[in-house]
């Protein structure tokens, strides 16, 4: 289990590392916190000729917040995210994905550009990305863009990223303080990807449900907006809320695929539990 | 009558400042806490090189043909190697035993000839100078392969479509045992209830920390093979290394350094160890082997792959009348040599129901041939099976007929007071105690009050369930395991005793460490025996040129049979010493002791003489004793049991969890073990081992599984995929004791390393299955996951 032969090069400019790329092409792997793509180098499943270490571009590192949108570099680390008191206040759902996601040697050093760009189907981030509205800003030597979440994420392990270009950054709006977060999930072990998971996000005003973001993860190959379920909940009060039709609702949006783990009619009733869960968690806090 | 106190005060048990029954702590623990391990992987030698295999990628295949012209080209490769001209450098092996009668297997090579049997089996070996150069070879050797049918299944390996694996052997059956006791047909005619069930245990693996490394070199100058070895067993790899390469025993040398946990994966002998050592031999130079995590998955021993149709007779009163079983299990494509893959499903046959009075006993066994990683034994060597089909047997059956199970289990366990006497199958139980370790546990579990909560829990909807599960062990075995079948296994191991001339012990000993402590209880032994404190004792362990010949770590031996040794060792060098002493002092002998490092008056412990003026006067001035005497600080004794094939422990445990029936998950609420091992030498290492144990067991029983597809491809080979127990998820367990000594040895001490793995599986699906009751749901097949758990009450289908 040793990688085959690469080349290895730590460029210290964001300008350096477009160059590299550009020059490389798909011949080369950008390494973040390298949790996932240094098990895949040693195992050959992947056998680039150049990695780029993107570790020493101190301008992918860090989180800042404008009037209307926090911004988080593609450097920060899970555990940078885990501690920030900008990311609890005004990302909770982030905040609270945190403890789900492996364990605290790993979110030492694993990255939230890593994780999008890896986009595993049972990861937190992206469905998180997703049920926030966030933005994927990627940057390649000859442009910078930005991509909502939903259209980042395309297919298994898919995503929107080009060869010529990185992540540089995560841009997500702020909410005001009547949203409310809620993430939960199902693994056999904790700290595992999870067999089946929800990130739920939703502005609750008087008891009313409004503007409600409904994701799944590791149900199918990408994090999958539960569209049916939502229009469920517009405008519903919580206590009127059929959790009956809402399952039901859910059983339509989804079509999941069984994994070792957990079949597929296990993982769509751990859908229909976890947003029992999020309905009911909801109302003893909104 | 003074004669017997005499004997008395020089029992091991009763000397003065004893360390038996102390928790001291390892005298390694802190050297490996500190980093400071050697573990063979640290080995290097000058001019190592490296062996990485190719294997192969099918479950079975043609080798049609091999072209490594390229790789030979390859950036520093020393060397390929083929199955065929292995062949010529190491014989092949049969893994059958003469005392499993009628087993069979095929001639197994180091690098297959002609066809691969599983996935993983190494077929060519790379050596080249470092391990990434092996590898990049690897990738540029072409292989011209022939996908064979597969048997994967091992419901389906006798049916008639189904290909023969060797054709030599005419077909896939390689063993088949079977027993009658008693009468059991007219039991089961009589009986008010028969229940018959099927259970299934998982195929799991041992995943030690450690993966299996071997560094091995020939030097021509003295014709010495020398192997660093993470083993178990280093005199029994010392006769296989030289039996198959042809070489005189005394010139094959085993060092085994620290070891990162073994659990059995490294008591068997592995093709691909054979393959480096063939390879140091040809080369005349090192060569290094270091399994990675998936290699390990798929060439380390798998065990416990059962299918077991059982069948169980109870009165109305809740008297067991007869057992009955039907076990079907797969062992891969070879039998394991040296110790055959018959022994799992062979103490399945011969111990299931053991604990209980029942004499009417059936039992059929069948091991088949499959495409799948070879499997042999595993910790807990067929006990997790056994406990789990017998336990489970009794709560079906105390279920059936309304009876509580702590009650169906009071009626029916072999009394304390009714031993020696055997089970069914006629192995001899010297003296065991079920009930004493039972009513332990219930107080232990405050059992009637877990009752109420259950009772009450259920009211709320809340699936609580308590389980209960008894169970022995066989430990300390004698010639009768292996040596009698013809394996070229040692039953009896020795420890060398010397005082140095600064009155210090050094302890020689062919017992293995393998991370459980075996050197901090041998030198508990060798100091309360010689009377010295335990700072002065070093312990030796673990090469082959400098202990005494030996079995090595397996079956729980090395306390008990390593301890033993060591205590007779050292009652005899300390009347050497005490011999010297007196004519030293120009005192009789018999009024000497060594107590705290000085040779003492008996009578009173004052200090004449101590150990380090002994040492001074033995080694430095021996012109000063008399010319006709001389003295002999060092001593050797061996031990075996004799009287008794196996000391058998015993003991239960208990636990109580909740079953969330909205997802399947299980959590536990508590855990209880009661264990009786004889003599607790170190009751902080036999609790660890007991936890460590425990853990083990329901790693196999809730989340390990091989899990294969239908072309017998490895699916979980990464500990991403393959689920080992984790801390969060696992109880905190309790230890209680109760202590029946064996009277064979002086020491008292059975075996304490395999109990919690042997009872835990039966312990979780006894609890799951009580919470599950109410619901009408029941799990029989490991491992009980949520998905099975939610299936059995109808949740999801
Ligand atoms: C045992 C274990 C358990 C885990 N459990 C979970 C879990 O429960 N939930 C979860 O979400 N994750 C889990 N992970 C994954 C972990 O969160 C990873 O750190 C993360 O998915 C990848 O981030 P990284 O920074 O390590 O990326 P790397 O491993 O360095 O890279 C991953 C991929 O992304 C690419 N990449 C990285 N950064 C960029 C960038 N800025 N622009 C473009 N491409 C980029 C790389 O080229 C590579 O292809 C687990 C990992 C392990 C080892």
């Amino acid at each position: 289990m040793k990688p085959a032969a690469f080349n290895y090069k730590k460029p210290s400019t964001l300008t350096g590392v477009l160059e590299l790329l550009r020059e490389s092409g798909e011949d080369s792997n950008i390494l973040a916190g390298g949790q996932s793509l240094m098990p895949t180098l040693n195992m050959r499943l992947s056998a680039p000729s150049l990695l780029i270490d993107i570790n020493g571009v101190d301008e992918l590192f860090g989180i800042s917040v404008t009037d209307n949108t926090v911004r988080i570099g593609s450097m920060t680390r899970h555990a940078e995210l885990e501690k920030s008191s900008v990311i609890s206040e005004h990302i909770p759902l982030i905040n609270a994905a945190m403890p789900y996601i492996a364990h605290p040697a790993i979110r030492n050093r694993g990255t939230i550009g890593g994780s999008l760009a890896l986009a595993d189907p049972a990861a937190e981030l992206p469905a998180c990305l997703c049920a926030l509205r966030g933005f994927v800003e990627m940057t390649s030597t000859s442009a910078t863009r930005k991509v909502e979440a939903k259209d980042f994420f395309r297919a298994l392990y898919e995503t929107d990223l080009k060869a010529n270009e990185i992540i540089t950054a995560i841009e997500i709006p702020r909410y005001d303080q009547n949203y409310f977060s809620f993430i939960d999930e199902l693994s056999r072990r904790h700290g595992d990807y999870a067999m089946c998971g929800l990130a739920f996000h939703a502005k609750i005003e008087e008891k009313i449900i409004s503007d409600a973001q409904i994701v799944f993860f590791a149900v199918e190959a990408k994090p999958i907006i539960a569209v049916t379920a939502m229009r469920e909940l517009e405008g519903a009060k919580i206590s009127d809320v059929s959790l009956e039709v809402l399952q039901g609702a859910v059983g339509n949006d989804l079509d999941p695929f069984g994994d070792l783990h957990a079949s597929a009619t296990l993982k769509l009733h751990y859908a229909k539990e976890l947003i029992k869960r999020a309905i009911t968690s909801g109302i003893t806090s909104g | 009558m003074a004669n017997l106190k005499e004997m008395m005060q020089d029992h091991i048990l009763d000397r003065p400042n004893s360390y038996i029954g102390k928790s001291v702590p390892r005298p390694n623990a802190k050297r490996l806490l500190a980093g400071r391990g050697t573990f063979t992987d640290d080995i290097n030698l000058p001019r190592q090189s490296h062996v990485a295999f190719l294997r192969s990628p099918y479950a079975h295949a043609e080798i049609v043909k091999i072209d490594v012209t390229s790789a030979e080209a390859s950036p520093g490769v020393i060397k390929i190697m083929t199955g065929q001209e292995m062949a010529k450098i190491c014989t092949p092996w049969v893994g059958v035993l003469s005392h499993l009668e009628g087993i069979k297997s095929a001639p197994q090579h180091a690098l297959a000839i002609g066809k691969a049997c599983w996935q993983g089996e190494p077929v060519v070996a790379v050596v080249a100078k470092t391990r990434s150069q092996a590898e990049d070879a690897i990738d540029l050797i072409q292989v011209e392969w022939n996908e064979l049918d597969v048997v994967v299944d091992m419901e389906r390996a006798l049916d008639s479509d189904i290909p023969v694996i060797h054709d030599e052997l005419g077909d896939n059956l390689t063993w088949q045992r079977n027993v009658d006791c008693g009468d059991v047909d007219a039991a089961f005619k009589n009986a008010d209830h028969v229940i018959e069930e099927t259970y299934i245990s998982n195929r799991h693996t041992g995943v030690c920390l450690e993966t299996r490394v071997i560094v091995a070199d020939y030097n021509p100058g003295e014709e010495q093979l020398t192997v660093y070895l993470s083993t178990q067993c280093p005199h029994m790899m010392q006769n296989l290394f030289a039996k198959h390469l042809g070489l005189e025993e005394h010139k094959v040398r085993i060092i085994c350094k620290d070891v990162g946990g073994s659990f059995g994966v490294k008591v068997h002998s592995y093709p691909d160890e054979y393959a480096t050592a063939a390879l140091a031999y040809c080369l005349k130079r090192p060569v290094k082997f270091t399994a990675d995590r998936l290699e390990s998955f798929t060439s380390d021993i798998h065990a416990r792959d059962h299918r077991i149709n059982t069948k169980i007779a109870v009165s109305n009163e809740g008297e067991i009348q007869a057992f009955e079983i039907d076990d079907l299990t797969g062992i891969g494509p070879y039998s394991v040599y040296p110790r055959t893959s018959g022994i799992e499903v062979n103490q399945v046959v011969n111990l299931t129901g053991g604990q209980y009075k029942n004499r009417n006993y059936r039992a059929q066994a069948r091991v088949v041939l499959q495409n799948k990683s070879p499997m042999c034994q595993y910790r807990a060597v067929g006990h997790p099976v056994l406990t789990l089909i017998t336990e489970g047997m009794v709560d079906d059956a105390a279920r059936r007929i309304g009876m509580d199970p702590l009650e169906i289990r009071r009626k029916n366990l072999i009394p304390d007071d009714s031993y020696p006497c055997t089970a069914p199958t006629g192995l001899p139980f010297e003296k065991l105690s079920h009930h004493a370790c039972l009513e332990k546990l219930a107080k232990m579990l405050d059992y009637d009050a877990l009752q109420k909560d259950k009772r009450e829990a259920r009211e709320n909807g809340i699936y609580r369930g308590i389980g209960v599960a008894t169970f022995i062990e066989v430990t300390n075995p004698g010639a009768t395991f292996y040596g009698i079948g013809g394996a070229a296994i040692s039953a009896q191991d020795g420890a060398t005793l010397r005082l140095d001339a600064k009155g210090n012990l050094i302890v020689e000993i062919s017992v293995t460490e393998q991370g459980q402590g075996a050197e901090a209880v041998v030198a508990q032994c060798a100091a309360t025996a010689m009377g010295i404190s335990l700072d002065k004792v070093r312990v030796i362990t673990g090469d082959t040129d400098v202990t005494p010949y030996g079995g090595g770590t397996w079956a729980s031996r090395a306390a008990a049979i390593g301890g033993e040794a060591t205590v007779q060792a050292g009652k005899a060098l300390k009347k050497n010493i005490i011999e010297v002493a007196g004519i030293m002092l120009q005192a009789d002998p018999a009024t000497l002791d060594i107590y705290n490092n000085n040779v003492v008056d008996k009578s009173n412990n004052t200090e004449r003489i101590s150990l380090e003026e002994v040492g001074r006067i033995c080694y430095y001035r021996p012109d000063t004793l008399p010319k006709d005497y001389q003295s002999e600080l060092v001593v050797t004794r061996h031990y075996v049991p004799k009287q008794f094939p196996f000391a058998f422990t015993n003991g239960v445990q208990g636990c109580y969890v909740e079953v969330d029936t909205n997802t399947g998950f299980v959590k536990f609420k508590k855990y209880v073990v009661v264990e009786d091992c004889g003599t607790v030498i170190n009751p902080q290492l036999v609790d660890e081992q007991i936890r460590g144990g425990v853990i083990q067991g329901l790693g196999g029983a809730l989340y390990e599984e091989c899990l294969y597809n239908s072309e017998g491809q490895f699916l979980n080979g990464t500990m991403a995929d393959y689920l080992v127990p984790m801390a969060v998820e696992m109880p905190d367990i309790e230890v209680g004791h109760v202590e029946t000594p064996t009277l064979e040895s002086e020491l008292g001490a059975k075996g304490a390393g395999e109990a919690g793995t042997g009872g835990a599986p039966a312990v979780i699906m006894n609890a799951i299955n009580d919470a599950l009751s109410p619901l009408g749901g029941k799990v029989t097949r490991q491992p009980f996951t949520p998905e099975r758990i939610l299936m059995a009450i109808g949740k999801i289908t």
